[in-house]
């Protein structure tokens, strides 16, 4: 029964990892750039929706606030994309990489400076309320937060795998070059792709702060999202959220069966695990052209 | 002869500081199949790339059925009428045929027409109907030449521009492929232009040639102007001369230089 509630709580956490590394994934795949701000702009969209909702702060309807802090931040992503990104085109990925980190610090300043430096709760309808089953309590957040990753990664299969504009995307990730002779737009649909990114690391940063507290230097989560990433496969949506999962079970895991110190570990370790034996991720995506 | 659908002129392009074509002018007739013949690097693949608005020339104009379209946006071209079929295929490999397809036809909006075009490459192409729901990347190298024309022709455009569909090709696809070109262009009226190293296919399908080298237009004809003269024959055909100067084939020059 505790394992159970380990894998729980483990699955609600591997949750915003898995969200954070689906943003590493989208933008990757899109634009062959690895976007290291993904886990500040999970803090930035957490704060945005708390300076919304807060009562100390503007004190809206939670549920009103919600569609207004994604509208926010995929604005915030296409316009990175419109004012930086697209500037940097041809230059090496390694700019590219550098700007994302510098970039990273600079939204950790700002957030800093508007919200303060002290960890903050998202005042959210589901606080502090729990389900009992048999003999397990779930946090109601801890549900909310697995239900809506799934609802979310299924709406975003179906508009990848459905729409014209979600197939445009992954032909433009695919196959750059090929993309334009067919007459896709393929600047206006990175720039998309940024703010779709900047939608999912805002829903990451609402289940995050609700669940717990986040603070500016919350965005440092990142890394962990990105070893979600790497374990992932970097390239898979789907491979992306499992990536996150298997991290956030991991944890709570190793926390317990594992001397601390080196639980901390764990997740690391397996990213090492995984680049040794499937260096291509578990859920890669890779074939080779024929000729 | 009627007006050509497609005229470049004077068009110059660069790669940064290298021009790669320096002042080509063609000509494309409607309805006519016109080969444009070159060695590697000829720049053969530039003018295609100038044409289709992925690159942008820094001089010359590109006229297609009257209007002015140097230097616009590639999906602005696509709906215009043209149609680039890249080299190498370039298919999008993790995508289905059908996906594919969908995507060939980007640019456009009645669903009707989409949906009978769709059709209409797959009764050209049987084999990629029976294979729509396989990824393009695992489709063999003549499938996926295929799939690029067929997804080209979903663009439902009045010009085509094919970059070495033979590439990499057996000789028994090549013509296979050429055969359904000829009938694309008989039965559906598509002007195309042909860019080929394989010149002896290129100039039996085309109707009018031009011969590329470093950049500039050194010879055009008709397809057959060009199969009998002496200079495509020796350096593009590789037909053997008889007698004496065959021995001293080193020494020859092309005409043009």
């Amino acid at each position: 029964m505790d394992n159970l509630q380990l894998v729980i709580s483990g699955l609600a956490n591997g949750c915003v990892y898995g969200l954070i590394a689906l943003g590493f994934v989208l933008i990757y795949k899109a634009t062959e750039a690895v976007n290291f701000a993904q886990g500040d702009m999970m803090m930035l969209g957490a704060f945005v929706t708390i300076g919304l909702t807060n009562a100390e702060y503007m004190g809206l309807p939670f549920w009103v606030a919600v569609p207004i802090s994604l509208g926010l931040m995929a604005g915030f992503g296409v316009l990175l994309d419109r004012l930086l990104i697209r500037r940097m085109f041809g230059e090496s990925q390694t700019s590219v990489v550098i700007l994302t980190i510098a970039l990273g610090f600079v939204i950790r300043f700002v957030a800093g400076l508007i919200w303060g430096h002290e960890p903050q709760t998202l005042q959210n309808p589901l606080a502090g309320k729990d389900i009992r089953f048999g003999g397990l309590v779930l946090g109601l957040e801890d549900v909310a937060v697995i239900t809506v990753t799934v609802l979310l990664t299924l709406s975003l299969y179906l508009f990848f795998a459905r729409t014209k504009l979600g197939l445009a995307m992954q032909a433009a990730s695919q196959n750059q070059l090929a993309a334009y002779y067919m007459g896709i737009p393929v600047k206006r649909v990175q720039g998309l792709i940024w703010g779709l990114a900047g939608m999912v690391a805002c829903v990451a940063g609402i289940l995050f702060a609700a669940k717990g507290a986040v603070d500016p230097s919350s965005g440092l989560l990142g890394i962990k999202a990105f070893a979600a990433a790497v374990i992932g496969g970097f390239g898979s949506l789907p491979g992306a959220l499992a990536g996150g999962l298997i991290v956030g079970v991991i944890e709570p895991f190793a926390s317990r069966y594992i001397a601390a110190g080196y639980s901390q570990i764990a997740p690391y370790a397996l990213v090492l695990l995984v680049l040794i034996l499937r260096p291509h991720g578990l859920f890669s995506q890779i074939r080779l052209k024929k000729v | 002869m009627s007006d050509p659908i497609l005229s470049v002129r004077n068009v110059e392009s660069y790669y940064g500081p290298i021009m790669a074509i320096r002042g080509v002018s063609i000509d494309v007739t409607p309805g006519r199949i016109v080969t444009i013949l070159g060695a590697n690097g000829a720049g053969k693949t530039t003018l295609m790339k100038t044409i289709s608005g992925v690159m942008d020339p820094e001089k010359g104009a590109i006229t297609f059925e009257g209007d002015e379209i140097q230097g616009r946006e590639p999906h602005k071209i696509v709906e215009r009428g043209i149609v680039h079929v890249p080299e190498g295929r370039e298919v999008f490999p993790l995508l289905t045929v059908e996906e594919n397809l969908t995507l060939g036809a980007y640019t456009r909006h009645d669903k009707a027409q989409i949906d009978r075009d769709r059709d209409l490459v797959f009764s050209y192409f049987p084999i990629l109907a029976e294979r729509r729901l396989a990824e393009a990347g695992t489709l063999s190298g003549g499938q996926q030449q295929m799939l690029a024309i067929g997804r080209g022709l979903m663009g439902g455009p009045r010009l085509m521009l094919l970059d070495e569909p033979s590439l990499g090709l057996s000789p028994r696809l090549v013509q296979e492929i050429f055969e359904i070109l000829a009938r694309l262009n008989r039965e559906q009226n598509m002007t195309i232009v042909l860019v080929e190293q394989n010149a002896a296919a290129a100039l039996d399908l085309a109707d009018d040639g031009y011969v590329m080298e470093v950049g500039r237009i050194v010879m055009s004809g008709t397809a057959q102007e060009l199969s009998a003269s002496d200079d495509i024959r020796n350096f593009y055909l590789g037909v053997q001369e008889e007698g004496a100067r065959a021995n001293r084939r080193w020494k020859r020059r092309k005409t043009w230089r």
